[in-house]
């Protein structure tokens, strides 16, 4: 399933056709490898406004090997560009920011990384306050928009008192695990988190359940997770357990032959991870299927059917985990699979957008209570990703579906792995409640 | 130092038809994966387990060191021994006794007993007329003398030798010889066709229940046994014509008798202490096995009644009765074995004469009987089948509480039989 236009167009006599065309030039995407850097390159960070995170910044980045460059200083190519702004007053102020940002951006090297945190909007009463606030939500979706060359823009909304939640986050946006999330904006909020963590094993010594494992995006869910240092509990439904136990195998995990609509399912779940593993840290709730149809066209059995699995059964798991005493340890995560159908909608896909949209309420409403437990719970909703699935689509609507984002292609079931691997890290407490999308900033639902 | 050997749990491939699903598949493709689901299941890979001990019936010659060939390409750490054992229709279970065993005298602290067999890739061998006529030829010094081997050559020759389901010292089928005994013992075809389509409704009920998650990996596409007909009925076998004994009152059909199957099953058996440094579970223990063997040929006892001889030496030994188990575990070779095994111990004659007790052991609790189907629905590829009843009754015993206790009685070619308890 090789992106074989990618690949032409960078090719020594593509890159040439594409150039003169003025046709799309998607690039082959920094993913990350154990033991890379946080940026191959150096970095600036620039204010708008007062600005509080400016040192945090740059200590985090200073720790993790990257080089700060002054923002006047140098020509230097640039790996990353930072933008404080916190402390934003008016619209006015965010003049600052155009200011720092167009010779900054200017400079970015291919594979480069826009971020910019700033104060969230909710959290002002002032109408100009909150209009400045709001208006870097515009200014980063259309830096993504612009970008080429496989750099990414993001935004970090970061409430008073969460300062200590944006090293996780930071990291994530900045390294190549983010290879195909751009355009989105996460909000941070205070939690307990954990001093000092391995970078490239941040999940050592943790138990990760991971359903839907046996193949596609779970099956990478799991190898990435198990990568990351966890014990997988891979779990699946009975009939793809062949599959399943080969993924296990791969990854020295174990394979849990479960059908998470069986009305025991969840009983079963619990002992199982209290029999076998004392207890689990991280829950991946990825199991999902799809029955298509027209609404007009769809009978009852497809659309509860899509309920059931999709929507239902994340619900009625996550209850019984968080009810049973004893099995949920401390530091909690979850992470619930949605889609960009939920946020954008989708033809012929009502049951499952309707699933998909749901599961963003259901983390919504989650998060609260996770948090006051000390958990995360989030949801990450993948776009155009390239598996079995999409390679079964005619030619011309996999194409242009998968062309019709900023990063001019279909992203990869490890994007979406390393998302959620990300907010599975004891160090992601702070983002809680969100929605992330691993879509390449794709034009639906945007 | 004695103690008994936990059951921590088990795995099989669906049972599949022979010449069908894994047609293609040999042996040792077959225990392999069964091993390499076991793994998954229990996180042992890259481990070594004290022993593999498995076997096939239907063996090919290349297939010398089976087991052991399994657990090199299996995800189990290369350093696990591994050796092939074989007692007919016993196998499986035998080779769990053997396993159990050496946990028991603390010569290992974990092992796997498993059992393989196919029906579709069964071993062709040189026609014996042909291997004769060219053991000739390569003796053959002189020009005349080769001349004289190869005119010994006949195209009948090439026809292989394939091996049959018949005991070597009667000719007779397996089949026909349970025919003989369900006649002897007056086993009516209703009472056979019964006792199967249980069979059947037992085991899809269990897989509609989610019973064999933990004790089932798919296997090249086959999801549940090939044999199963949940909507078996009386009414349905009651058409079938019978294919064992002859003329009047034959009632052995191909129904009520197990068809020809392919497939594996492997069961992890380790002490107690091994299971819990590891959270994994014990489902139960083997508390004690006793095999038997009758002469078939010339003392007039059934092929397939030396679990009758077996069961009271070893209650005796525990000082158990008959009644006092909590589930049973009989396995179906034919619906007639389990029948006639069944009157035998209830049979005050036969206790007394045969079996030398005062009284008979007497009747089993049918609704006791083979709970989660058995080889009349599974299937019963032949080594495969003690795996697959120790897993499945350790699984079930472990559901009831503690101190359950099931028991397994397996018949098995040449007139031999293993007995086997489980206490949960």
């Amino acid at each position: 399933m090789s992106d074989w236009y990618r690949d032409f167009a960078n090719s020594g006599v593509g890159t040439t056709i594409t150039k003169q065309f003025g046709l799309p030039r998607p690039a082959v995407l920094r993913r990350y490898a154990p033991g890379d850097p946080l940026l191959p390159g150096p970095a600036v960070i620039g204010s708008a406004g007062e600005g509080r995170l400016r040192e945090e910044l740059t200590s985090l980045l200073t720790e993790a090997g990257v080089t700060v460059l002054s923002p006047a200083a140098d020509t230097e190519k640039l790996s990353a560009v930072l933008l404080d702004a916190t402390g934003l007053t008016t619209p006015a102020d965010l003049a600052s920011a155009h200011d720092f940002l167009a010779p900054a951006v200017k400079r970015l090297r291919p594979n480069g990384r826009v971020l910019v945190l700033g104060d969230p909007p909710s959290e002002t009463t002032s109408p100009a306050q909150s209009a400045a606030r709001q208006a870097l939500d515009g200014l980063v979706r259309s830096i993504g928009k612009e970008l080429r060359a496989g750099a990414t823009a993001n935004l970090v909304y970061v409430p008073f008192g969460a300062e200590a939640s944006i090293a996780s986050p930071v990291r994530f946006f900045l390294s190549g695990r983010s290879a195909y999330v751009d355009g989105q904006v996460v909000t941070v909020s205070p939690a307990d988190l954990p001093a000092g963590e391995d970078v490239d094993r941040p999940l050592a010594g943790k138990v990760a359940v991971v359903t839907g494992a046996a193949r596609g995006i779970g099956a990478a869910i799991a190898r990435t997770i198990a990568r990351d240092g966890a014990h997988v509990v891979a779990v699946d439904v009975p009939a793809a357990g062949q599959a399943l136990a080969g993924v296990a195998n791969e990854i020295g995990g174990t394979a849990l032959q479960l059908d998470i609509t069986a009305p025991d399912a969840a009983a079963r779940l619990v002992e199982h991870l209290r029999e076998r593993h004392g207890g689990v840290d991280v829950v991946v709730h990825n199991a999902g299927i799809t029955r298509d149809k027209l609404l007009v066209n769809m009978d009852t059995a497809r659309w509860n059917s899509v309920i059931a699995v999709n929507l239902q059964a994340q619900l009625d798991l996550t209850q019984a985990l968080l009810d049973a005493d004893g099995v949920l340890r401390d530091g909690f995560r979850f992470v619930c699979v949605s889609s960009t159908s939920g946020i954008a909608g989708n033809r012929g896909q009502t049951n499952y957008a309707a699933s998909k949209a749901g599961i963003i309420g259901m983390v919504r409403a989650f998060a609260p209570g996770f948090a006051s437990r000390g958990g995360a719970i989030n949801a990450v909703a993948p776009g155009f990703i390239v598996t079995e699935m999409t390679a079964k689509m005619p030619f011309g609507t996999r194409e242009v579906g998968s062309r019709i984002n900023s990063m001019q292609q279909g992203g990869l079931p490890v994007d979406v792995a390393e998302t959620i691997a990300w907010l599975s890290q004891p160090g992601s407490g702070g983002v809680n409640g969100q929605t992330v999308r691993v879509c390449g900033q794709s034009m639906l639902g945007a | 130092m004695t103690r008994q050997a936990a059951i921590v749990g088990g795995n099989r491939i669906p049972f599949a038809r022979s010449n069908s699903k894994y047609a293609r598949a040999s042996n040792q493709d077959m225990l392999t994966a069964t091993l390499d689901g076991l793994v998954a299941r229990f996180g042992l890979q890259d481990q070594a387990v004290g022993e593999v001990v498995a076997g096939a019936v239907l063996k090919h010659s290349r297939d010398f060191n089976l087991t052991r060939e399994s657990v090199l390409g299996s995800r189990l750490s290369a350093a696990t021994p591994a050796y092939d054992v074989q007692q007919a229709c016993g196998t499986g279970l035998e080779a769990a006794v053997l396993v159990a065993n050496k946990i028991a005298l603390g010569q290992v602290e974990s092992g796997i007993a498993g059992g393989v067999d196919t029906t579709s890739d069964a071993p062709l061998a040189v026609n014996e007329d042909l291997r004769h006529a060219l053991i000739a030829l390569n003796n053959a010094k002189t020009l005349p003398q080769r001349l004289k081997a190869l005119s010994g050559l006949r195209p009948g020759q090439l026809v292989p030798d394939v091996p049959r389901n018949v005991e070597p010292r009667t000719g007779l089928s397996m089949g026909e010889h349970a025919a003989i005994t369900a006649k002897e013992w007056g086993i009516t075809r209703e009472a056979q066709d019964e006792l199967t389509v249980a069979s059947h409704q037992h085991l899809a009920a269990a897989y509609d229940r989610g019973f064999f998650d933990d004790l089932v990996t798919p296997y090249l596409g086959l999801t549940r046994d090939q044999n199963l007909r949940p909507d078996s009925s009386l009414e349905k076998l009651a058409t079938l014509e019978p294919v064992f004994g002859k003329g009047e009152g034959a009632t052995m059909t191909a129904a009520n008798s197990t068809p020809l199957t392919d497939g594996a099953s492997a069961v992890l058996l380790s002490s107690d202490e091994w299971a819990a440094e590891r959270g994994l579970p014990v489902l139960a223990h083997l508390v004690d096995a006793q095999t038997a063997a009758v002469d078939y040929v010339h003392g007039g006892e059934g092929l397939l009644m030396a679990p009758a001889y077996a069961m009271p030496v070893m209650l005796a030994r525990n000082g158990l009765t008959l009644q006092d188990f909590d589930l049973y575990e009989i396995h179906e070779a034919f619906a007639s074995t389990v029948l006639s095994t069944m009157k035998a111990w209830e049979d005050p004659a036969f206790c007394a004469e045969k079996l030398g007790l005062d009284a008979p052991l007497g009747p089993i609790d049918r609704s006791k009987l083979n709970v989660h189907g058995s080889s009349l629905a599974a299937g019963h590829p032949f080594a495969a089948t003690g795996g697959r009843i120790v897993a499945s009754l350790a699984k079930a015993l472990h559901e009831m509480g503690p101190g359950k206790r099931g028991l397994i009685s397996i018949c098995a070619a040449g007139g031999q039989g293993v007995v086997a308890i489980l206490e949960s």
